[in-house]
């Protein structure tokens, strides 16, 4: 009661005494100062750190376009597709919404890969922010989810079939997976009954669930501390105000900073939907313009970009249960980094050239497999895919071997900075 | 009365009652989760589908759909028949050991009457569509082609009885879906004993 009796004074005036009423019932300058105004972030974070508010700036669009989006679009296999149609051509500036959510699909996914890497480039993974990385991943599968539920709501021929082939990885299981994909679908193929019950986790289940797990994430960054590009926690070298000498507050710097991301990123995605919205079939595939039919599959089926990494995994291993366990283990594998991480530094600036090596590979890997995904299957589209794969998961594998013999650089106590 | 706590007796009360909580949790869960199986209506829907094959001459081939898949019916003649013994060395798994079909369908032909062949027609791939190239030869397909089921997405090859050629991307032979004889000129697809 004191120290909000003091905001109020403080503030002074009629505003001030609002302040003041409000903050004797509700910690809202509390939260202000704990989580942006006195929350002490490096000072030397660089554009790497843009990914993570820009995340968040995409979660916003996506979730404002697709409430829009929901006052027009019928989850009914007899008229989704043409809901849609009405929606890009009848509906006062449709066309501008939906462009925004679809291409906001793929911004989410290109933002959280950067974010994601970035954190592989300066260790943030490692202790003590396992638990901050975990919700994270579990961020990433939600997205993952939402993204494939969302696919199949415009009832084109590429969601129909591509949620055919997705759903159908299910029954790669032994004894119960022709049950479960049945479940799955509740229906004997995808049908009206299957968009339904994804138009309901796409626009309600999975969505709660993302905004519980940002904040989580964000609780979890907030109680250990942002990492940053030397890997050195700056909260062991206090001030004798106990902030640490190396940090600055959150606002009014990071807020600054972030909102050139922003501007930059905003000037992009713009450029995407004026001009591109399609991206050429990467962000909008083109057989998906054709109504779904269960009769017809398109020529050739490939799942949206941020999938096909995973989805050449797939198609590189010629048995169906062992492809998809693989391919599963692609992604879950990541959770597992703060315990195959072994090395003694956290950041690449301090790492020996066999991490160097095995990120480097890495990233090729994935880019590669990225690309093989969107391919036709050829044998030597095949044989690349596999060498990739293997590649892939030396990267993780091998991990606790490389990191505990790779030579690293001593880390000083304090971070690198040079004003400006 | 005694005033202490007895906390090995609040600590079972705890537990029991937590067990209690669990339970009845885990049996308000059971509707929920069963109301993803399909429904009444998805059941009826999915019900057999009888077709009239007494107007199918030798070597045509009719599709009907069967829970939102196409079903390929072919009436096969002496000549497409004779072809099939011969087949074995190119094909991937000539007497159905890993595919999927009824019991009465793992033969050679495929089928309860040699004559009439009955296909699930969706590649065992990636759920295409698979054409019908019967004609040998067809250069659509390749010179030395015996005839068959070709898949345009993939290139994936299927002999006149729907089993799958080696080296090519499915991995199993077409399935055969549950069906009977109603009558000599009738089929029910979807089910295969009597009382289905």
């Amino acid at each position: 009661m004191g120290s909000t009796s003091q905001t109020a004074r403080a503030g002074g005036g009629r505003l001030g005494a609002l302040v003041g009423w409000i903050d004797d019932r509700f910690p809202m300058t509390k939260l202000w100062k704990e989580q942006v105004a006195e929350y002490y972030a490096p000072k030397n974070m660089n554009f790497w750190y843009y990914f993570g508010s820009l995340a968040l700036l995409v979660l916003v669009i996506q979730i404002l376009t697709g409430i829009f989006l929901t006052m027009n679009y019928k989850p009914s296999s007899a008229e989704a597709f043409s809901s849609v149609e009405y929606i890009m051509r009848d509906v006062e500036w449709g066309w501008l919404i939906r462009y925004m959510h679809s291409t906001g699909a793929s911004a989410f996914f290109i933002v959280v890969y950067l974010h994601m890497f970035r954190a592989l480039l300066y260790g943030s993974y490692q202790k003590p922010r396992e638990l901050l990385w975990i919700f994270g991943m579990l961020i990433y599968f939600a997205l993952m989810a939402e993204a494939f539920f969302g696919y199949l709501l415009p009832w084109g021929n590429m969601s129909y079939w591509g949620a055919q082939v997705i759903v159908s990885l299910f029954g790669a299981i032994p004894v119960i997976g022709d049950s479960l994909t049945e479940w799955i679908r509740g229906d004997f193929y995808i049908s009206d009954v299957t968009l339904n019950r994804f138009f309901a986790l796409h626009v309600i289940a999975i969505p709660i669930a993302l905004i519980f797990l940002v904040i989580a994430h964000l609780m979890a960054l907030h109680e250990v501390g942002s990492n940053n590009p030397d890997g050195v926690e700056i909260k062991k070298v206090k001030g004798p105000d106990g902030i640490p000498l190396d940090g600055i507050a959150f606002h009014p710097y990071y807020t600054v900073k972030d909102l050139v991301g922003v501007g930059v990123f905003l000037i992009l995605f713009c450029l995407v939907i004026f001009f591109a919205p399609t991206m050429g079939g990467y962000f909008l595939e083109h057989a998906n313009f054709d109504p779904a039919n269960p009769l017809q599959t398109p020529p050739h089926i490939a799942p949206v970009w941020y999938f096909t990494p995973f989805y050449a995994i797939l198609r590189a291993v010629p048995n169906k249960l062992a492809g998809v366990g693989l391919m599963g283990a692609a992604v879950v594998l990541f959770v597992f980094l703060p315990w195959l991480d072994r090395s003694k530094v956290k950041s690449i600036r301090f790492r020996g050239p066999i991490f160097k090596f095995f990120l480097v590979s890495f990233a090729i890997a994935f880019v590669a497999l990225g690309y093989l995904g969107l391919q036709p299957p050829t044998p030597l589209y095949t044989n690349l895919a596999r060498l990739f794969t293997v590649v892939y998961f030396a990267f993780f594998l091998l991990m606790p071997w490389y990191t505990s013999i790779d030579r690293t650089k001593p880390v000083p106590t304090r971070v690198t900075y040079h004003a400006h | 009365m005694t005033e202490e706590v007895d906390t090995g007796r609040r600590h079972f009360l705890t537990v029991a009652t937590v067990a209690a909580g669990a339970v009845g949790a885990a049996f308000a869960a059971v509707p929920f989760l069963a109301s993803w199986k399909p429904s009444a209506r998805a059941k009826a829907m999915g019900a057999p589908v009888e077709i009239d094959i007494g107007k199918l001459e030798p070597g045509a081939m009719v599709k009907v759909e069967w829970r939102g898949k196409a079903i390929f019916v072919l009436h096969r003649t002496q000549d497409m028949l004779a072809k099939l013994p011969g087949m074995g060395s190119s094909l991937r798994d000539p007497d159905s050991n890993e595919s999927d079909q009824p019991e009465f369908a793992r033969n050679e032909a495929r089928a309860l009457k040699p004559e009439y062949l009955v296909l699930v027609g969706v590649c065992t791939h990636l759920g295409c569509a698979p054409l019908d190239k019967f004609t040998p030869g067809d250069v659509t397909v390749s010179a030395d082609w015996p005839g068959g089921f070709f898949c345009p997405c993939h290139g994936s090859k299927f002999d006149l009885s729907g089993r799958v050629f080696k080296d090519v991307p499915a991995p199993t032979n077409l399935p055969v879906p549950p069906y009977r004889f109603v009558s000599d000129t009738r089929i029910l697809i979807g089910a295969e004993a009597e009382n289905a």
